[in-house]
């Protein structure tokens, strides 16, 4: 197990370079850069003062000079500096993060914890109207586009009977302590969470609802329902574990984005995420601040993977085996 | 009768005296967009950065909404009759949020060291100054090479920020760790910044003008959405709603609400004026006459009443109403498509495709590109929308990849700052799209704005101003569009916010809540 683990990280770090040698040239490849969108904001500028942000900024070096300094610093655990917001990488990124982890995750909990349970419901009950609801909200929460569902959620739930609030992390300026901030947060939490969360909440039933269906067609299950084993233990014990695997694939999928925040929720209800910095950064040509986001992104979505691949061999046996 | 008529005055001067005692107290929730990259505003000069960071730094002046100069960090000033010499004298009991003494070192420090070197704009003011000096710690002197007519203009704190001697002196300016936690002599302190949140400024106790100011704290809140920005303000979480926060269709349903204003004042120093950048150089764009076919072809009035709420006037030519030295002796474009149809016949326009840039600011401007099309299309003109980001817009300015481009400038309240620069052949240069980008090149227009700006009395400079903008306006060298209306949007219990010509940016000084 320790050699199999070992082996994925030393392949991780080597894919890792690779994807921020991509994302660097991708980015070089865009048109604009940081110098000239920091002119362009001062309302006035002559080529001489750009020449020198760029000369400022490192951006005056051949591009794979740029690179290699680049990757020096990444490999030194130093993401760089962002000249635009004139901190650390590291530091903005650290600063986001809490926000995001807890909009990410809450959002990862609700969808597959009643994902997963409305799945198996639905597929207890095929047929049946039960089955027929869930399966019709499923795919009105699947087809609904994000954007939109926020904005309905908004006005609903913050304008119309003004219940919860509309945005932001918490409620700016009322100074809250202890529980009371914690609630505050709590409050804030809810719409974004939810509205982020309904998607996958979607998928994971549809999901579970097939694979439940399809597993409780094997014939080891035909064979325990002839030995006369109670149904709910068959749901529970035969069926529903070996139903698993396509979710936890998708679990490990979902968790891997975590981190990257969610641009469009974290943009309408102001949630001060690193979707939101990672956006940002790319409409302002950040390159340091924008790869840092990358870097951190990606490194999440090889160690989820690595995650998903231990699981997997706790789910199914066969597969330690192999 | 004359009784009744005192008894009214005297009514009218008590009501009005007690709407003018400032309250003391409270909180102001603010909407900031974009997030600021930061609040040292000697560095960053960007729209947000000035807003927010216009309660912390000050200039040595302010200005009025009609540009006339009035003390801020100095409290009088003289100017020579040869128009060479400015001596400002400045308050002796100015304190840096720090607790350390302003004095006239800070003045010189600033500058004629530390803007000259961050300050694009600035410094190109500055070349006319020969020398800064200070001869005593309250007395600051301006020598200049020549006489340079706006001179006056350009003290204003974005322009002219004024940052502490004792902490950048001898550092590197953009890496100081002092930028995170910005020191002024402005009316409110830096207390909080969570990016992405809000930023919190808080009450200056030790301000120099005596009670002000008012409010005990400024709570500027970062939205991203513009839709959100409108709920903030409908559900009563923000009260105050600078120009361009929200998208201009929302404007009227926000500004309906009850116990809701809205003025346009604010924005005569900026005189912001929208136009369409057309590339002299090459395609049908370099013909006079297309020029001026675009002229008529646009509906201006439509955009102003559909677009922008009414709010703003549709442009005359390269100065804007607010700004000195406008002319309205020029010729019109009013709408008038056969005028347009008959001018391209005229020069033979065979249907060649225009590309036209939408500025990538949002969704009015985005309509207003599809509106113009429209507009171009009815007399023939066969017209491309290009899409583009900001860093790409920035970008195929900078290199003159465009055949019609929007955008909109500001002119800092004086032709020689801000229009100049759009029209003189000296200023064609590749890499920057604030200089004259659409390659017009005309002699004569140069030798009148060179000598308007140098001129001593204003009304040799009017003169010159007028035959220039005449001149200009008959070439068409850019397609001129609407002196834009950036309405402020906040709780009618808000007082005396927008008193001076850069609006909110300063106005917190003044700025009261009416209980």
């Amino acid at each position: 197990m320790l050699r199999f683990i070992l082996m994925r990280l030393g392949k991780a770090a080597i894919i890792l370079i690779a994807i921020m040698t991509l994302n660097f040239f991708l980015i070089h490849a865009a048109p604009g850069d940081p110098a000239a969108v920091m002119a362009g904001e001062a309302g006035a500028a002559d080529a001489k003062f750009i020449a020198q942000l760029r000369e400022q900024f490192g951006l005056d070096k051949p591009l794979l000079v740029q690179l290699g300094i680049y990757l020096k610093g990444v490999l030194q655990f130093d993401l760089g500096f962002s000249y635009r917001q004139q901190m650390p990488v590291s530091q903005l990124i650290l600063d986001r993060l809490p926000a995001t982890l807890l909009l990410t995750m809450t959002a990862f909990v609700i969808s597959l914890l009643l994902g997963t349970m409305a799945g198996v419901l639905a597929s207890a009950r095929v047929g049946k109207w039960s089955d027929t609801a869930i399966s019709s909200l499923a795919l009105l929460f699947y087809a609904t586009p994000l954007y939109w569902a926020a904005l309905m959620a908004v006005l609903l739930f913050s304008v119309y009977f003004n219940w919860l609030p509309g945005f932001g992390y918490e409620t700016v300026g009322a100074n809250y302590t202890g529980l009371a901030r914690a609630l505050d947060i709590g409050r804030h939490l809810i719409l974004p969470a939810t509205t982020l969360g309904l998607f996958f909440m979607a998928v994971y039933m549809r999901m579970t609802r097939a694979s439940m269906l399809e597993v409780s067609q094997l014939d080891f299950v035909k064979t325990a329902r002839a030995k006369g084993l109670k149904s709910s233990i068959i749901q529970r014990r035969h069926i529903f574990r070996n139903a698993m695997l396509p979710v936890v694939t998708l679990a490990g999928l979902q968790a891997g984005q975590l981190v990257g925040g969610a641009v469009l929720t974290e943009t309408v209800f102001a949630w001060p995420g690193i979707g939101r910095l990672m956006f940002e950064a790319l409409a302002q040509r950040d390159y340091n601040l924008l790869l840092g986001v990358f870097f951190v992104s990606a490194a999440m979505v090889l160690l989820f993977n690595l995650i998903t691949d231990i699981l997997y061999r706790f789910v199914d046996p066969r597969i330690r085996v192999a | 009768m004359l009784t009744r008529l005192t008894t009214l005055a005297a009514a009218l001067l008590v009501s009005t005296a007690l709407n003018a005692e400032p309250v003391t107290g409270g909180r102001a929730n603010v909407v900031i967009q974009p997030e600021p990259p930061s609040l040292m505003m000697g560095l960053v000069q960007n729209g947000p950065t000035q807003m927010v960071a216009g309660q912390i730094y000050e200039g040595l002046l302010r200005y009025d909404q009609k540009l006339q100069p009035m003390p801020q960090l100095a409290k009088s000033w003289d100017v020579s009759e040869d128009g060479l010499t400015y001596t400002f004298h400045l308050h002796d009991n100015v304190k840096w949020h720090d607790g350390k003494p302003f004095t006239s070192a800070d003045v010189v420090f600033s500058a004629d060291v530390f803007l000259r070197e961050t300050h694009a704009r600035l410094r190109t003011s500055l070349e006319h100054v020969e020398s800064i000096t200070a001869p005593d710690d309250t007395t600051v002197i301006f020598k200049l090479k020549e006489p340079f007519g706006p001179f006056l203009g350009i003290f204003e704190a974005g322009t002219m920020p004024m940052v502490p001697k004792h902490i950048y002196e001898g550092t590197e300016y953009k890496s100081n760790p002092a930028n995170n936690t910005p020191i002024g002599t402005g009316p409110f302190k830096f207390k909080e910044w969570v990016k992405g949140s809000h930023i919190l400024l808080t009450k200056n106790e030790d301000y120099y003008e005596e009670g002000k100011p008012y409010l005990d704290e400024i709570y500027w809140h970062i939205i991203p959405d513009a839709a959100s920005r409108a709920v903030a303000y409908e559900t009563g979480v923000v009260d105050i709603l600078p120009g361009g926060s929200i998208e201009n269709f929302d404007v009227q349903r926000v500004s309906e609400m009850e116990n809701t204003c809205i003025t346009d004042k604010g924005w005569e120093y900026f005189g912001p004026l929208s136009w369409m950048w057309l590339n002299n150089r090459e395609g049908p764009t370099a013909d006079k006459r297309f020029r001026q076919a675009v002229m008529y072809a646009m509906d201006r009035n439509f955009a102003r009443d559909a677009l922008w709420n009414g709010l703003g006037k549709v442009a005359k030519g390269p100065v804007s109403s607010s700004t000195r030295f406008f002319s309205d002796e020029v010729t019109n474009y009013d709408y008038d498509p056969e005028k347009a149809k008959a001018l391209l016949a005229e020069m033979g326009y065979k249907g060649e495709t225009v590309r036209l840039l939408p500025l990538p600011y949002g969704e009015t401007w985005q309509r207003w590109a599809e509106a113009v099309k429209q507009n171009l299309d009815e007399v023939g003109i066969n017209v491309e929308l290009v899409s583009t980001d900001v860093a790409g817009w920035n970008q195929k300015l900078a290199e003159w990849d465009y055949d019609i481009a929007f955008t909109y400038l500001y002119q800092y309240g004086d032709p020689a700052l801000g229009v100049a620069r759009t029209y003189l052949s000296t200023n064609i240069a590749k890499g920057s799209q604030w200089n004259n980008v659409e390659g017009y090149d005309n002699k004569e227009v140069d030798a009148l704005f060179d000598k308007a700006a140098v001129a001593v009395t204003a009304e040799e400079r009017q003169k010159l101003y007028t035959e220039v903008q005449q001149k200009l306006v008959d070439d068409v060298p850019v397609a001129w569009l609407l002196e834009l209306g950036f309405p402020t949007i906040y709780r009618c219990n808000v007082k005396d916010l927008v008193t001076t010509a850069i609006g909110v940016n300063d106005g917190f000084k003044n700025a009261y809540i009416e209980k």
